[in-house]
């Protein structure tokens, strides 16, 4: 049993100062209680712990760089309590055998309930279906290539035909391999300065509009994947006026940081999709606030130490983000209470299909839960992830999560 | 806080009549101005070699030709003091089996003169090479020592000495700054 | 100054710095002895992941002018084949006692990374298409020669600038010393977001040749693979390469430069090449004074900014 003191609790009609007492998995009573723990909240948020639509935990394959055990710690200490895990591993998870795998690692680490995403084709080669059916059934409910995009149109117009019949979500990362070819860094005035290769916001752009026309002609619900451009929100926007069932993610990265950051070289500074402008970071930021962007995804990308001492050109793409995820968000766009946590808790728990994750607090919803004070400020310098490749690294943050329960137990904890 | 005030121990005319023994003394011991070349060492010792050139020929029918020389190259502390203006190094004969006269305004420590000697003997070689200075004031860390020397001046360490002269300052003569506290 | 790693790192009074103090190189390299023992007992290592024999050489020529030692990596056959990181090759030379590197890479920043791994300052002699600072600087120096000075001087840049590092050094150097330069090239080879840059743009050579008073040929990149966006050889010869009739048509003054090395024939005719208002050997030597200059700016007087 935790007690929890000095909240400010957020509740389906609101936040509510009160205390709060956990027992047995599930939150027992807005108010305190006998305990064997007592946290004191000291007027921090505590609401439903953050759920990640987006991230790479790299086991099977490629465990130097992170593992599901790693992961999951370093998701409780950004306050998570659920994760999307990215089938980019070696094998894919393209079948339902290495679905029902991951979600076994994660039950072990018990530290947040892993939900594996799986692949679209076998291999993410982009030339056959995977097994749908088989991933179905295991659980997945999000499906992607991510790391690449679907190119054919024939075969995803298939993938969107079976799932949008099964309810299955079709999640793309739009990239454009012709219009991205050799590209390192947003295509603007700084690649051009650095004599970089850049790679245009059109890559994105381009197959996000197919693919809604595919989703126009499936019905399937459709999921754009880390959006980084004002191109993509338009497009979003059209889709969502025209009634499609589409949704869309944003990293905080992306809210924080434009092309800018670059001109230090640092392989910190380098992801997919690339850092764009001011414009589309403030964008991004309205977007978000309005909705036209459902959610927060982190697409934390870990990549070992010695892989990104290199230069920048050669570097790996990717940043790890779900240690920073909720100060960096708080930091970039200063969300209201129950917004950051809608945006990071609530709307892709609706999206993922985890209903027990994403509540707002009352008697009797799941304990999962995050203590969040955003007003504390802290300056990341080292992470609990295996890989350190941060771009917030150094840089002051405002917001911090205090400690995170998952199914009533406490997984981090930071408060004395 | 230190406070410096200077004191003038040598004014314009004192710095003319310098110059002009110097020049009266390098013709005696040379028995006239043959085979000779004044070479001054950046900044002040070029115009005093300008000087003492103009001053033999007022005696002597001979016309001594004068260079310029820039040790910033061939200093051994490089790596301490901040790089000072360069000036140019300009020899305007070949050096090799003449009298080289070098001229600068103050000697203290001597190593200006070893790198300037190092610099000359990378730039031919000369039958012998003497050192004319305005001011010696002491203090040397390597076996130099002036031939001509305008005047001695005892200073201590924390003492500085100004030499101005005519053709490139407002005015001419030779100052020490003496700390007080 | 800690490292010379970008033309955009300095300003105009750092450029000016560094050309006077090529001017006194200039000297010490006419002399008999061409000599100074400025850099005696000091290692210098050049370390060129992309092959390049003549800017290797005047590297080493003016490390060696300053009696420095010089250490020579040469990437082909070496451990970084064998799949030694960047990092862990600059930290080997560095161990056997380096007191600057120069570092030419195909990738860029890469200088930049490797002034971040070590201690001793760093020179870019290269890198990608970005920078090549001791390039404009040279260049530079042979316009203030001929010229006095480079306030109002125009200079065309012609060629593959969009993929030139050459041509990014000397856009920052020359209008940082206030030349009005023009890029000439085909479209697909000027820089994306032109805009941005402070200079005029023509895809037309002729048209700007009466106006000039230099001519800055860059050479075109067969082995960087332009790919689909170089139109035909014989299409550029045509349109971009400066033969005898094209030379005829500059003023009397005007003259012509070009990195090196060339490709008589393509971007510049031969005899044109050979012509006195050539520039081109004028560069090369200027090149080492240069050298010797960023070498000894980076290596003295660590009490100056």
């Amino acid at each position: 049993m935790i007690a929890i003191h000095n909240a400010r609790v957020l509740t389906p009609d609101g936040p509510i100062d009160t205390d709060l007492t956990v027992r047995e998995g599930a939150v027992n009573s807005l108010s305190a209680g006998q305990a064997e723990t007592h946290l004191d909240a000291r007027g921090a948020l505590v609401g439903p712990g953050f759920v990640d639509l987006h991230c790479h935990l790299r086991e099977p394959g490629f465990e130097w760089k992170e593992d599901i055990r790693s992961g999951s710690k370093a998701a409780a200490a950004g306050g998570y309590t659920a994760l999307v895990a990215m089938p980019n591993t070696n094998p894919a998870i393209d079948s339902g055998h290495l679905a029902r795998f991951v979600a076994d690692r994660g039950r072990a680490a018990g530290l947040v309930e892993v939900a594996p995403a799986g692949a679209i084709t076998m291999g993410r080669t982009g030339t056959s279906l995977a097994h749908l059916d088989e991933l179905f059934e295991a659980g997945v409910r999000i499906f992607t290539d991510d790391g690449v995009g679907v190119a054919d149109a024939g075969l995803l117009r298939h993938a969107m035909e079976y799932l949008a019949e099964r309810g299955g979500v079709v999640a793309q990362h739009a990239e454009d391999a012709g219009l991205a070819r050799g590209g390192h860094m947003h295509e603007g005035v700084v690649s051009s300065r650095l004599g970089i290769r850049g790679l245009p916001s059109l890559a994105e752009e381009v197959m996000v509009a197919r693919d809604l026309a595919l989703v126009a002609h499936t019905g399937v619900r459709y999921h754009v994947m880390h959006v980084s451009s004002r191109g993509s929100i338009e497009l979003v926007a059209g889709a969502k006026g025209a009634g499609l069932t589409v949704t869309a993610e944003v990293t905080p990265h992306h809210l924080s940081f434009d092309h800018s950051r670059v001109e230090t070289m640092e392989p910190g500074f380098k992801m997919y999709p690339p850092l764009r402008t001011e414009t589309d970071v403030t964008a991004l930021g309205k977007a978000l606030l309005n909705g036209t962007i459902d959610a927060v995804a982190t697409d934390h990308a870990p990549h070992a130490p010695h892989e990104c001492e290199v230069p920048f050109e050669e570097a790996p793409r990717g940043v790890i983000g779900l240690e920073t995820a909720a100060a960096a968000v708080n930091t970039a766009i200063e969300p209201a209470p129950m917004t950051l946590f809608e945006k990071m808790s609530v709307t892709p728990a609706l999206i993922a299909g985890l209903s027990g994750q994403g509540r707002w607090i009352e008697e009797g919803s799941p304990a999962n839960l995050v203590i969040f004070d955003p007003d504390a400020s802290w300056v990341p310098q080292g992470f609990v992830s295996k890989s350190q490749n941060s771009p917030f690294r150094g840089v002051k943050l405002r917001g911090k999560v205090m400690a995170t329960i998952f199914c009533g137990r406490i997984t981090y904890q930071a408060l004395q | 806080m230190i406070q410096a005030t200077p004191v003038q121990v040598m004014d314009g005319a004192d710095v003319r009549r310098a110059i002009r023994r110097i020049a009266h003394e390098i013709s005696e011991r040379h028995h006239g101005a043959e085979n000779l070349v004044l070479i001054g060492i950046h900044t002040r010792g070029v115009p005093i070699a300008e000087g003492i050139a103009r001053a033999i020929s007022e005696f002597e029918d001979t016309h001594v030709p004068v260079g310029e020389l820039d040790v910033g190259f061939y200093r051994d502390d490089l790596d301490h003091r901040p790089t000072t203006r360069l000036g140019r190094t300009l020899l305007p004969i070949d050096v090799t089996d003449e009298t080289v006269v070098l001229v600068d305004d103050v000697l203290y420590t001597g190593r200006t003169i070893r790198a300037a000697l190092d610099a000359i003997s990378d730039l031919g070689r000369p039958a012998a090479v003497e050192l004319a200075v305005l001011i010696d004031r002491g203090h040397r860390q390597l076996p130099i020592r002036a031939d001509y020397v305008g005047k001695n001046l005892p200073t201590s360490l924390q003492e500085r000495v100004t030499v101005r002269v005519e053709a490139m300052d407002r005015e001419q003569g030779v100052w020490i700054e003496r700390p007080q506290m | 100054m800690k490292h010379l790693l970008s033309i955009a790192d300095l300003d105009r009074a750092a450029i000016e710095g560094l050309l006077d103090l090529a001017d006194h190189f200039t000297e010490v390299l006419e002399r008999d002895i061409p000599k100074v023992p400025a850099l005696r007992g000091m290692t210098v290592a050049t370390l060129f992941f992309e092959t390049s024999t003549r800017t290797r050489l005047s590297f080493e020529k003016a490390a060696k002018a300053l009696s420095a030692d010089v250490l020579n990596f040469n990437p082909s056959g070496s451990s970084l084949s064998k799949g030694e990181s960047l990092k862990d090759t600059v930290l080997t030379v560095q161990a056997m006692g380096t007191d600057l590197m120069v570092v030419r890479h195909g990738a860029v920043g890469a200088p930049a990374r490797v002034a971040s791994w070590v201690d001793c300052p760093v020179i870019n002699g290269g890198d990608g298409a970005h920078q090549h600072p001791t390039q404009a600087l040279l260049d530079a120096l042979t316009l203030r020669r001929r010229f006095g000075k480079l306030d109002g001087l125009r200079v065309a840049i012609v060629g593959d600038i969009r993929n030139s590092r050459v041509a990014r050094s000397n856009i920052d150097a020359f209008t940082a010393l206030g030349a009005a330069v023009t890029l000439v090239a085909p479209p697909t080879l000027l820089p994306l977001e032109i805009g941005s840059y402070p200079v005029s743009t023509s895809t037309e050579l002729e048209s700007i040749l009466g106006d000039l008073d230099v001519i800055y040929l860059l050479r075109v990149q067969l082995e960087r693979g332009s790919g689909p966006v170089l139109p035909s050889l014989p299409e550029y010869v045509a349109r971009y390469g400066l033969d005898r009739r094209r030379f005829g048509l500059l003023g009397k003054e005007a003259v012509v430069m070009h990195p090196g090395p060339m490709n008589r024939g393509i971007e510049i005719a031969s005899d044109v090449a050979d012509d006195p208002r050539a520039l081109i050997t004028d560069q090369v030597s200027n090149g080492v004074a240069t050298r010797m200059a960023v070498m000894f700016r980076l290596l003295t007087g660590k009490g100056q900014p």
